[in-house]
């Protein structure tokens, strides 16, 4: 400890360390130096690099390969194909449980999606493994491109997302149908979206014996190791993973994809390290995407404006080989009370890469029609859209009537209206313009997002000098785990984050979960909670057993952690830093473990999600119909909040990917060929600062004693839902115009022009 | 990426002679070449790189009130330069509306002129493109047309040129001046850049090896200083190419327009200059409505050539706004969304 730090016990104190401190990022230096180490910056002696050569047909076999031209190519070391690639141990065709996709490494020559691996050239620069994969000039027997509605395979699922029901009926829709006084109904579409992270996917394999260390983005580290370990046939504690940094997951990287086997196995085949990197175009296909929609919705309304009946439909794209739906239509189950719920989902084949989990899977496709729709029925009821959504407000969840852990929706639609200006907003559309004439329109949409709970596991070292080490194998995709789990963990140990050491992003460490389904934070962070706990108690047994503490006796009262010191629980005056007891007992350290999950016994009882209301406020060109989404404002109610500065960011990208969701993104696809054409970031448009220049999110408290003894829900996608719809709406409101199909264009918005299109 | 030669010429004409063998390509900041390599559209087997080339990175200001811009100023630079902006405001607007500042910085004068299409089938080279591989057919024809051309297109070629610099560069009457095998000469930047006809896959009027050293604005552009506009309607806030864009200056005595100037982008092969639409202005009261005249004639060829036909109305709008907007007069200060319909919107305070 610093001397400057030990000055400190002179100012005053806040109980408990840090939680709830917005610290910035302990990474940040770092990352703004350029000295954080992204799986790509490693270059291991010896290394080669490896391209993917991929198709550029939807569909068909490949029938033909120049090897010999691509393996003259100066440079080029080796070219893997179908006809030479050394066997796996998993089957690629075969699922692996919880999360494993069917991946293409080679095992025949089919084609089935573009993008595609048709080949791996390994080389010793990057330059020539790219020219060789060039040379391969690839020949083709071409089958025809489905990629659309008209063409794709409808078929019947009992399952969508990851294991959910693909059907849930509360009530009788028809019986609820046939009650209201209005119905509305209504075709949404919304198309498919890459994750694009920043950071393309990438490894650098190295293997020693059976023994290989791969430095890549990852999500799901322990998963990862255990999936990798079946398809190389090796133990999983052979398989090292490290990942420090992830440029961006959003879910695209927690799932195995053939890119990366294929380089894992050059490197093995080759004896020597091996790097690949997708090119942002290779990243179109492989590694999953946000599966195209098409949603209907029916809702009946009565005449107070309550509904009678919710009923949505979602049809959703996955590839002709696999199984991954958007749970779109389960974002009508936690809402809007009504006496009959019906969500059901069908699946669509398509002739592309099979769509994976990609920042709230499910509910953000889905959330965006029924805010959509709820607005449509708020309209034709004559009602304001909050008034709307407070007259449907779920006490407990709708249809199974159990509490919700927790829920302060009504605060955040209270404190962002106010926030926002809501009150006085006109109920009839294209009634407002701005100073220079601009039409503005108003739109709000509600946000849900589920808190899922994953298995974790932490250890926690208390050391002679009074310092800690905590160590738990997380994941920091640029949210901030490395600094929101060092406060939980710090907070446990009645310590300083800056005295607390801490070790993540290594697969070696104690488990720290998946990251992804908004649920890190909480999973992680309570197995480092009980591991600080269980240290702490260690302690505390060493101290109240010996008689020469001050502490001695205490066992039944207890102690309490504080800066440093624990302090019997009766009498505060009473303490002993860690430093003095462990120098007494003669022990440079004590250890503290835990594994930690929800109770089963809690999650089954309640409803468990995060809540928000989003506002926007769009402006629209009257004759150009340009728009902007010139104000945003979330009000989230998330359970407790860990680190408000991190988790205002996160509910910014949020909202921010919502309005890229409403006005901006989209893959275009010659649906002649299935190939996409704007596969880059120049033409797939996502928002520029220029777009989102208003951001404001209100953290609205929120105590949960049910979700995890910490409280924490999540903040990670929650974002995204509602904003879509709060943007959409707002379009609808400036210019009357309501557009169902994502994103909005200039086009939909010209009045009295043919707004149809492909 | 093909195996090429790097040749790095220290003077005019010895780029000039490195460039006149076969498969040669002029390097300038790369923005554009370096992608196009990448994807494999240009396989060149020798890039001759220009940054280094003594005495093109000035702007020079001559004695008749024309300026000289040397092919390697940079975009930023350009846009940036006190008097040129006063001077050609249009001209600096439309720079600052095109990619983003990390571009601009590197971006060149002529390499920003010889930029090539942004067609996706241009692009892939999986696709047939004419103007890519002569005679290999067009798949954008009856592909992902949205954002093609309306105006100068054929059954060959629908492409357009996405430059916004070039927009009010020929409604000014822009020079490039040339070196080449051949010698020196000078072409307007309104002759510079072909319409595809039956042979898209020539671009331009330069001739293998030809080099663009300057860029010149003729003294008579500047008299449309106080009323000179670039509108750039786009997909996104910043950052993105024009769905349609527009150039517009006027000169005008007493209520009378004495001149006009109107070139739109995004529409065509080309910057597309609209003289007649110009000359029905000259002599008339400045309204909305010789505006909506002129706009109408600035379109009256426009086609669809695909899924496109909203564009010709967008143009039509958007020629009616630059044209008030010139009226209402050049800006005092560049507008904070340089060429964006929003950039009189309150909140943004940044150069987008
Ligand atoms: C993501 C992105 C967004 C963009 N958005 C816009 C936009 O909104 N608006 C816009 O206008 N532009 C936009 N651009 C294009 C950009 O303006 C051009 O890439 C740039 O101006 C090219 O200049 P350069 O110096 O890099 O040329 P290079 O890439 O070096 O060269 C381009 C071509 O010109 C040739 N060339 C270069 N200099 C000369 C010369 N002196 N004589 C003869 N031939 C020459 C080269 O051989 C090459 O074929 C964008 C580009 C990118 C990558
Ligand atoms: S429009 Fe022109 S550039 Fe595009 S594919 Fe056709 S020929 Fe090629």
């Amino acid at each position: 400890m610093s001397p400057e730090i030990a000055s400190r016990t002179t100012q005053p104190r806040r109980h408990g360390s840090n939680s709830g401190q917005p610290l910035t990022r302990r990474d940040g230096v770092l990352k703004v130096t350029g000295r954080a180490t992204y799986a790509a910056d490693n270059h291991p002696e010896g290394m080669l690099y490896a391209v993917t050569a991929i198709s550029r047909i939807a569909r068909g076999r490949v029938t033909a390969l120049d090897v010999t031209a691509a393996k003259a190519h100066p440079g080029v070391v080796e070219i893997l194909t179908p006809a030479n690639r050394p066997p796996l141990s998993h089957d690629p065709e075969e699922k692996m449980l919880p999360f494993g996709f069917r991946v293409e490494v080679l095992q025949n020559d089919g084609v089935r999606y573009v993008g595609q691996p048709i080949a791996l050239v390994i080389a010793e620069t990057l330059e020539a493994a790219t020219e060789g994969a060039a040379l391969l000039n690839p020949q083709y027997e071409v089958a025809d491109a489905r990629t659309n509605l008209s063409n794709g395979d409808r078929f019947d699922t009992a399952s969508v997302g990851i294991g959910m029901p693909a059907r849930t009926a509360h009530g009788d829709i028809a019986v609820g149908l046939a009650a209201a006084t209005h119905v509305i109904e209504a075709d949404y579409v919304t198309p498919a979206q890459y994750h694009n992270a920043m950071e393309p996917h990438a490894v650098v394999a190295e293997w020693d014996g059976d023994r290989v260390t791969l430095d890549m983005p990852n999500q799901a580290m322990a998963l990862s190791c255990a999936s990798y370990a079946a398809y190389f046939g090796i133990p999983a504690e052979n398989v090292l993973i490290r990942s420090p940094f992830l440029g961006g997951g959003f879910g695209s990287k927690a799932i195995l994809n053939g890119p990366q086997i294929l380089a894992i196995l050059a490197a093995r085949l080759l004896k020597r390290p091996v790097k690949l990197a997708l090119t942002r175009a290779q990243m179109y296909g492989p590694v999953g995407h946000r599966g195209h929609t098409w949603q209907k919705l029916r809702i009946g309304t009565d005449s107070n404006g309550r509904l009678t009946a919710l009923h949505h439909h979602a049809l959703c794209a996955t590839s002709s080989f696999d199984e991954f739906l958007e749970a779109a239509a389960n974002a009508s189950l936690p809402l809007y009370e009504s006496p009959a719920i019906l969500v059901e989902h069908e699946g669509l084949r398509l002739d592309t890469g099979t769509p994976g989990p990609m920042r709230a899977p499910g509910e953000a496709s889905g959330s965006a029609t029924l805010e959509v729709a709820m607005d449509e029925a708020a309209v034709a009821c004559g009602m304001d859209p909050l008034e709307f959504r407070l007259a449907n407000y779920a006490e407990t969840e709708p249809g199974t009537g159990r509490p919700f852990s927790s829920k302060a929706l009504r605060e955040c639609y209270s404190e962002g209206a106010k926030r926002f200006g809501w009150a006085g907003r006109p109920i009839e559309p294209r009634q407002m313009r701005d100073e220079n004439g601009f039409l503005v329109g108003w739109g709000m949409g509600t946000a849900v997002f589920h808190c899922p709970h994953f298995p974790a596991e932490a250890r926690a070292t208390l050391r002679a000098d009074g310092t800690a080490l905590v160590e738990t194998a997380g994941a920091d995709m640029g949210q901030g785990a490395w600094t929101a789990l060092a406060q939980i963990a710090a907070e446990a140990l009645g310590l300083d984050p800056d005295q607390v050491e801490f070790h993540s992003g290594v697969s070696s460490l104690p488990d720290g979960g998946i990251a992804g389904g908004s649920g890190h934070t909480a999973s992680a962070g309570l197995a480092l909670n009980n591991a600080g706990e269980d240290a702490i108690a260690k302690l505390a047994a060493l101290a109240t057993a010996d008689p020469a503490s001050p502490l001695f006796g205490a066992g039944n009262i207890g102690v309490v952690a504080r800066s440093g010191r624990l302090h019997r629980l009766d009498d505060d005056g009473r303490s002993e830093s860690y430093v003095e007891i462990l120098a007494r007992a003669g022990q440079a350290e004590v250890i503290g473990t835990a594994k930690a999950a929800r109770d089963q016994e809690a999650a089954a009882a309640h409803a468990m999600f995060s809540h928000g209301a989003v506002f926007a406020e769009v402006k629209v060109d009257p004759d150009l119909g340009q728009i902007r989404a010139t104000r945003l404002v979330g009000a989230f109610a998330a359970g407790r909040v860990i680190n408000p500065r991190l988790v205002r960011s996160q509910y910014f990208g949020g909202m921010i990917w919502g309005a890229s969701f409403a006005l901006h993104e989209e893959a275009i696809t010659d649906h002649r060929t299935g190939r996409i054409m704007n596969a880059d970031l120049a033409e797939y448009h996502i928002p520029v600062n220029a777009d989102v220049p208003s951001l404001d999110a209100i953290l609205i408290e929120e105590n949960d004693p049910y979700v995890n003894p910490l409280g924490i829900k999540g903040v990670g996608e929650i974002g995204i839902t509602g904003t879509v719809g709060a943007v959409a709406n707002a379009v609808w409101h400036a210019t009357g115009v309501r557009v169902r199909r994502f994103p909005i264009r200039i086009e939909d918005l010209i009045i009295g022009w043919d707004t149809s299109r492909k | 990426m093909n195996r090429f030669d790097y040749i790095r010429p220290a003077s005019v004409p010895e780029a000039v002679a490195a460039a006149a063998v076969p498969g040669s390509t002029y390097l300038a900041a790369g923005t554009n070449l370096l992608d196009l390599m990448k994807v494999g559209t240009m396989r060149p087997e020798r890039v001759i790189d220009i940054t280094r080339l003594p005495g093109l990175d000035h702007i020079e200001w001559l004695a008749d009130g024309s300026v000289r811009i040397g092919a390697m100023v940079r975009n930023s630079d350009l846009a940036y330069d006190a008097r040129f902006a006063r001077t050609f405001p249009a001209v600096a607007e439309a720079l600052l509306s095109g990619a983003s500042a990390q571009l601009r910085n590197a971006a060149t004068v002529g390499g920003n002129l010889m930029q090539r299409t942004r067609c996706a089938y241009f692009h892939d080279l999986a696709s047939a493109c004419n103007r890519r591989m002569a005679g290999s057919g067009c798949d954008a024809r009856d592909g992902e047309n949205r954002l093609h051309a309306v105006l100068g297109w054929s059954e060959h070629c629908i492409a357009t040129h996405p430059s916004d610099f070039c927009v009010p560069l020929v409604a000014l009457d822009a020079v490039a001046e040339v070196e080449g095998p051949h010698g020196a000469r000078d072409i307007p930047v309104d002759l510079l850049h072909a319409l595809p006809g039956a042979t898209p896959e020539r671009e331009t009027a330069l001739a293998p090896g030809e080099l663009i050293v300057a860029l010149r604005l003729p003294s008579e552009a500047a008299s449309f200083s106080g009323n000179a506009r670039y509108l750039k309607l786009r997909e996104r806030t910043s950052y993105a190419f024009a769905v349609v864009s527009a150039a517009a200056a006027l000169e005008i005595e007493g209520g009378l327009i004495r001149k006009a100037r109107i070139a739109l982008g995004g529409v065509a092969a080309k910057p597309w200059r609209a003289r007649e639409a110009e000359a029905a202005l000259v002599d008339m009261p400045a309204s909305t409505e010789a505006f909506t005249k002129a706009a109408e004639l600035a379109l009256a060829d426009a086609l669809p050539s695909g899924d496109n036909a909203f564009k010709i109305e967008l143009a039509r709008r958007i020629v009616v706004r630059a044209l008030n907007l010139a009226l209402e007069g050049t800006p005092e200060v560049m507008p904070a969304l340089p060429a964006s319909p929003f950039s009189t919107t309150a909140g943004a305070t940044h150069v987008a």
